[in-house]
């Protein structure tokens, strides 16, 4: 009997554990196995999703198929630019729909979600279809692609934003000008370093956004390859090991950033 | 130390008034501040004092009025351009920043020089050298509020201003930061402009009061005026308690106005009858009353009633409470110190009531006499 109820009670104690440990492995073995792959040596075989030999080669030469590197530094590059014109565009918007009251402000605030919550085939078609009535038929590309990414990380941007901001006590900025700091000096010594943690998560938001999307950039992308597209088409003949590559690099690149945030964080809640 | 402004300018207020889109916060609001007091602004909540504040802090634009610093006019001057700095309510520390940083902020922002000796001297005033490392979230409430003073003080402003400063405090707490406070005040001789609620923090702190109400100052002066010489009866209750009983003026002849109280003469001092017609309240303070089991003879010539059943007794250490029930039908307070003189009287003794008659005061009829009651009490 004690023997049962020491059993039932280990399996009550250690069950929350397991079932959480099984969530976590089937969130990660996708990645184990995108890290697994960018080792393999599957030269010799048909089935190019089989784990045949290991291998450094994919590491020493990542950019061996044709127009993989090129469509990488593509994303980054309309990664980069639509980040920084969405973040400084959506932070101002942000601004203004907490610190402004004007008419239509509520009609806004709730417009915003829109581009959020419509389906992306959706939006990238309708936007397909926007630019070739706007003369851009024929001519799409990289500014076409550009201009769909800054809309559809705007919206995060905002929400990201505007939630840091409204839980910033305005009292701090009044308290800044009674101490003699004009409305310039104040933005940047006291506002701006308290909303910079939401600017930063939105950039961050933004840049993994644009950099990930296929459906609007299909649509909308001409002849110009980005590196989900790649992928997409390679797909169809067997994808090369070097995808695997580029996956593992960016989320390493993603799990530094996660870390030093944490880090960063820690250490001012330890300061705090 | 001393900060001491040697050209010390006087606050002074004219026809100011605020409007908001729904009401007026403050209604044409005369008001002058000599430069080196500790003056209160004191009322209840939504009587515009908070808004008054700010707009001698510069972060609120008034409607119409002028604000001058001695004879400059700083109306619409921008906040940070005024010699004026401010204690928020909620201290408003900057999260970022730690301690150090804090205080030292207005310095910084105006380009002095020698910014961390006067940030050192300026913490120890307030007793917070060891904490300049700090961030705000660490400390403590009393702490932030020292933090809070000590950012505004540094300045040398020509008028400190005081939001409620000690209201996120407990009581405890609160009651030393009041001494404390009066004792910077002193110490450093500028002009303090502290709003509050609390009457009894008022009292503590202010050389001067002026009790606020529906956006217009009800009565201003020394506290000790203010409390044996209530103007209205809104004072009257705000500040302390009041026994506000009808009456009607019977003669108003030189220096003594006499009231029939319900069948009772008594006789007020003309400057302390604020009308000398008609009917009125006469006010009386529970701690002036005086009572004595019915017969036996009390301390107090004239004003002297019988008839008084005593309904209520409160024993509160040094003091008791009592409730007397008087023939008209109402209920007067009245509190007694413990001397020892006599034992605590029983609910039920009957009994006779008198005061001194240069300790009642006479208020218009026409005022509400349930104005400034606490809702609590």
């Amino acid at each position: 009997m004690t023997g049962l109820q020491r059993a039932g009670r280990w399996v009550g104690e250690h069950l929350v554990l397991a079932a959480g440990l099984l969530v976590l492995v089937y969130m990660f073995v996708p990645i184990a196995v995108v890290m697994l792959m960018s080792f393999n040596d599957n030269s010799e075989s048909r089935n190019v999703y089989a784990f045949r030999d290991f291998t450094w080669s994919n590491w020493a030469n990542p950019c061996r198929p044709d127009g993989m590197c090129e469509a990488v530094v593509r994303s980054i590059e309309i990664g980069l630019l639509a980040t920084l014109v969405a973040t400084l565009l959506g932070s101002l918007a942000a601004f203004a729909l907490v610190r402004h009251d004007f008419i239509g402000r509520s009609v806004a605030n709730t417009v915003i979600f829109l581009p959020m919550a419509s389906p992306e085939i959706v939006m990238g078609s309708s936007l397909l279809a926007l630019f070739v009535a706007g003369g851009f038929g024929g001519r799409l590309g990289f500014v076409t692609i550009f201009i769909a990414h800054v809309m559809f990380c705007l919206s995060f941007v905002i929400v990201t934003v505007k939630a840091r901001l409204s839980g910033l006590d305005q009292n701090l900025e009044q308290a800044a000008m009674d101490l003699y700091a004009s409305e310039w000096t104040t933005f940047w010594r006291v506002t701006f370093p308290l909303v910079f943690p939401g600017v930063a998560a939105a950039a961050l938001l933004s840049f993994s956004l644009s950099f990930d999307d296929f459906i609007i950039t299909n649509l909308n992308a001409g002849q110009t390859v980005t590196f989900p597209m790649f992928v997409w088409g390679v797909a169809q003949r067997g994808i090369p090991m070097q995808v695997n590559v580029v996956g593992t690099v960016m989320f390493l690149i993603s799990l530094f950033l996660v870390v030093t945030n944490m880090l960063v964080t820690r250490k001012r809640v330890a300061a705090t | 130390m001393s900060l001491a402004a040697d050209n010390g300018r006087s606050l002074r207020l004219t026809a100011l008034t605020k409007e908001f889109a729904t009401f007026t916060a403050v209604r044409s609001l005369d008001l002058e501040v000599p430069a080196g007091t500790f003056f209160a602004l004191l009322g209840p909540s939504g009587c515009g004092k908070t808004t008054t504040l700010r707009m001698v802090a510069g972060l609120e634009v008034p409607t119409s009025g002028t604000i001058h610093l001695g004879d400059d006019e700083i109306t619409y001057e921008k906040p940070y351009r005024r010699p004026v700095n401010t204690v928020f309510q909620n201290y408003a520390l900057f999260p970022h920043l730690d301690i150090h940083e804090n205080v030292a902020f207005g310095l910084r922002r105006r380009k002095v020089k020698d910014v961390d000796q006067q940030v050192k001297e300026m913490l120890a005033l307030v007793e917070l050298e060891s904490q300049a490392k700090k961030k705000p979230p660490q400390m403590s409430g009393g702490q932030q509020q020292r933090v809070a003073l000590a950012r505004a003080l540094i300045n040398r402003p020509e008028v400190l201003l005081l939001d409620e400063p000690l209201g996120a405090l407990d009581l405890k707490l609160r009651r030393s930061m009041q001494i404390e406070l009066k004792r910077i005040q002193t110490e450093v001789g500028l002009t303090f402009v502290h709003v509050t609620h609390d009457q009894e923090e008022a009292m503590t702190m202010a050389d001067t009061i002026a009790v606020m109400n529906g956006g217009v100052i009800e009565q201003m002066g020394s506290p000790a005026e203010l409390y044996e010489n209530p103007r209205t009866t809104f004072v009257a209750n705000f500040l302390g308690q009041s026994n506000l009983i009808p009456g009607s003026v019977t003669s108003a002849e030189g220096d003594v106005v006499r009231v029939d109280m319900h069948g009772t003469q008594v006789s007020i001092p003309a400057d302390r009858a604020h009308t000398r017609s008609g009917d009125g309240w006469v006010g009386i303070r529970p701690e002036k009353v005086l009572i004595a089991p019915a017969g036996e003879p009390i301390d107090a010539p004239g004003n002297h009633m019988t008839g008084g059943v005593i309904t209520d007794v409160s024993f509160v250490g040094v003091s008791t409470q009592y409730l007397v029930m008087m023939p008209w039908g109402q209920e007067l307070m009245a509190f007694e110190q413990n001397t020892g003189r006599r034992a605590v009287l029983d609910k039920g003794t009957k009994v006779d009531v008198s005061w001194r008659p240069e300790f009642a005061f006479l208020l218009p009829a026409s005022q509400d006499v349930n104005a400034g009651v606490l809702e609590e009490v």
